[in-house]
């Protein structure tokens, strides 16, 4: 057999395209030529697939080599197709026989002497390759610990050539000590029992977890703003199955994979530093469009540390992904959506010298610059915020309390329940948050006690409150609802949201 | 001559030796104008002109001979056999332009015969 085709994927975003590699080999002067769009990288194979199979003990076939990436209109870009071209040629030249791998696919990166190294995003591919009825996956072994955990998928991992060679031809599977699926509990490595008094922002957290609302903490330099929100992935309910695979996906592609197991049950905590960009924020890349961290962030906490010190445009770049859940970009290569469904946690100094807070004392801002100062984040930005709070240095009795405060566990065990009675309430709509309840359904369906929506509807009339204000505070309200296990949201409910909401209302 | 005119030389040989045997008439060898060279010019029994580079190599440590074969050689090649028809007034005649690859010394050699390779 001359002629030879495998599968492999092509990734777009987190979803994957199934292309075949085909390798004809005819007479003619020795030549290879390549087509299907392949960019710098993929080009650049002809001379490590050639090296590897020779350093392998395979032959190089001294005729005219042909290979097609199909569908050929599709761009293709990368390493991950070493494996299935050279894989293609040995089956071309008869060196290996197969019968069956029509719903197999091929993934990695060839090395000179014909060690097989993984790719980038190699998670998210064979997850989609899954999705798309692929039965089993010839892999890198270096892949082969975080793609472990999806199911439905046969994995054959080979560290070289040679390996792969030896199955081929003898049927004889490399033997190899593999650690089985590691899962990763949401068991805090940063517990809130550290965190001393601070009963108001705690509170705050708690009630951000269960509905996942926004939040802002505005505070003083040292007060503990970045301690709070640090612990606050911890008190968030355990991700689910599919959505660690979902978020170890992004960090497959954003390349710090090393730092995340496939089965890490523990929602993300991405914390950019105020000097990024606007691009590092949403995503974006020339070639390979990477995911931002706002899409790193997803399913979990976004923190933005000092918000008035990002540069223009940097938190207004958050609105879109805020708004829709997903981030899209568009560069030349295309257009890509990642998911990005993040809670946001700004932390901010009420003024530039950082001591505005409390009496207010050593400030020496004008008014002038205060208000300038947290007005560089945007009324609209601060509008999608439904918990603003300040967090106060804590006192002397609480600094010398004995007692521990609360630990995550518990915390974290009341969110998990009041989140449970929420998606109990939502089960005949398309949602389960409380942030996520569309305006028309809290006027109609989930609004609060007779009292409190007199109360709510005072302040509108007084304008201290927006008509989208007035939603926020309600959803707020639902979930404080939740905790207490009302059914409904009391006037006490809506009262503490609304405080919530207008508690940092003198200087904003 | 050099070592390597000489391993070019006898591979020449083997492949007219070869061309012969597989039923080839030799209407030329080496032919040479100024645009290059043409090692082999044969004829099928069928009438067909047969244009033959020929490339000898004493192992494959440098690649296979056929690599050397450029794209560019090959056009030459293309030019030179139309410059030979032309000279012999048979340029209607079907053509077809070919390559022998010769691997190895003395007795031991292994011959490779690609046909229509520009």
């Amino acid at each position: 057999m001359t002629l030879a085709k495998v599968q492999t994927i092509s990734l777009n975003g987190l979803s994957g395209h199934l292309v075949d590699v085909e390798v004809d080999i005819s007479d003619g002067l020795p030549g290879y030529t390549l087509l299907g769009l392949p960019d710098a990288a993929l080009s650049e194979s002809r001379e490590r697939v050639r090296s590897a199979l020779v350093n392998s003990g395979a032959p190089w076939p001294n005729r005219k080599v042909t290979v097609s990436l199909s569908p050929a209109w599709l761009p293709k870009s990368g390493s991950g197709y070493d494996l299935p071209i050279a894989m293609a040629l040995l089956i071309a030249q008869a060196i290996v026989e197969v019968s069956c791998i029509e719903s197999s696919i091929f993934l990695g990166e060839l090395g000179l002497d014909g060690q097989i190294r993984g790719v980038r995003g190699a998670l998210p591919s064979i997850i989609s390759a899954q999705q798309r009825g692929v039965k089993q996956a010839i892999i890198s072994f270096e892949n082969y610990l975080e793609c472990q955990a999806i199911p439905g998928i046969e994995l054959i991992a080979f560290a070289d050539l040679r390996e792969l060679l030896n199955f081929f031809q003898n049927g004889q599977l490399p033997i190899r000590e593999v650690n089985s699926k590691v899962e990763i509990e949401n068991e805090a490595t940063k517990d809130l029992t550290d965190v001393a008094g601070q009963d108001l922002p705690r509170r705050a957290l708690e009630i951000a977890a269960v509905g996942a609302h926004h939040l802002l903490l505005l505070g003083p330099p040292g007060a503990g703003k970045t301690m709070l929100a640090e612990r606050l992935p911890g008190i968030l309910p355990e991700l689910t199955i599919e959505q660690a695979l979902e978020v170890a996906s992004i960090a497959s592609l954003s390349g710090t994979n090393s730092a995340r197991m496939a089965l890490d049950r523990r929602p993300p905590f991405i914390s950019p530093h105020h000097s990024t960009t606007a691009t590092a924020m949403i995503g974006g890349g020339t070639h390979f469009i990477r995911p931002g961290a706002c899409s790193q962030a997803n399913l979990g906490v976004l923190f933005i540390d000092e918000a008035p010190e990002c540069s223009n445009g940097v938190l207004a770049s958050l609105r879109q992904p805020l708004e829709s859940g997903v981030a899209t970009i568009s560069r030349a290569v295309g257009t890509l959506t990642y998911p990005a469904k993040f809670l946001l946690v700004l932390a901010a100094n009420p003024c530039p010298c950082g001591k505005y807070s409390g009496k207010g004392r050593g400030c020496m801002c004008s008014s002038l610059a205060i208000r300038r100062y947290v007005q560089k984040i945007s009324g609209p930005l601060l509008d999608r915020i439904d918990i603003r709070i300040f967090v106060e240095p804590p006192t002397r009795v609480e600094m010398s309390a004995a007692e521990l405060g609360e630990s995550s566990a518990v915390v974290r065990t009341r969110v998990a329940s009041a989140r449970a009675a929420a998606r109990e309430r939502f089960r005949e709509f398309p949602w389960e948050l409380n942030s996520h309840i569309p305006a028309s359904q809290l006027r109609k369906r989930f609004s609060a006690q007779k009292p409190a929506m007199q109360l709510l509807h005072q302040e509108l009339d007084a304008e201290r409150l927006s008509a989208r204000g007035l939603h926020k505070t309600l959803r707020v309200a639902w979930s404080i609802a939740d905790l207490i296990g009302a059914t409904i949201p009391t006037l006490e409910c809506v009262e503490e949201a609304y405080r919530l909401r207008a508690g940092t209302s003198e200087i904003l | 001559m050099g070592k390597n005119q000489e391993s070019g030389a006898r591979g020449e040989e083997r492949a007219a030796t070869y061309l012969l045997s597989q039923g080839y008439v030799i209407l030329d060898r080496n032919w040479r104008v100024a645009g290059g060279e043409i090692d082999i010019v044969a004829q099928e029994s069928d009438g067909r002109v047969v244009f033959v580079e020929v490339k000898a190599r004493r192992d494959q440590s440098y690649g296979h001979p056929l690599e050397a074969i450029t794209h560019q050689k090959a056009q030459r090649l293309r030019k030179l056999a139309l410059t030979w028809l032309i000279s012999h007034n048979s340029w209607s005649s079907p053509f077809r332009i070919d390559a022998v690859a010769i691997i190895g010394t003395g007795e031991e050699f292994s011959l490779d015969h690609r046909k229509a390779i520009a």
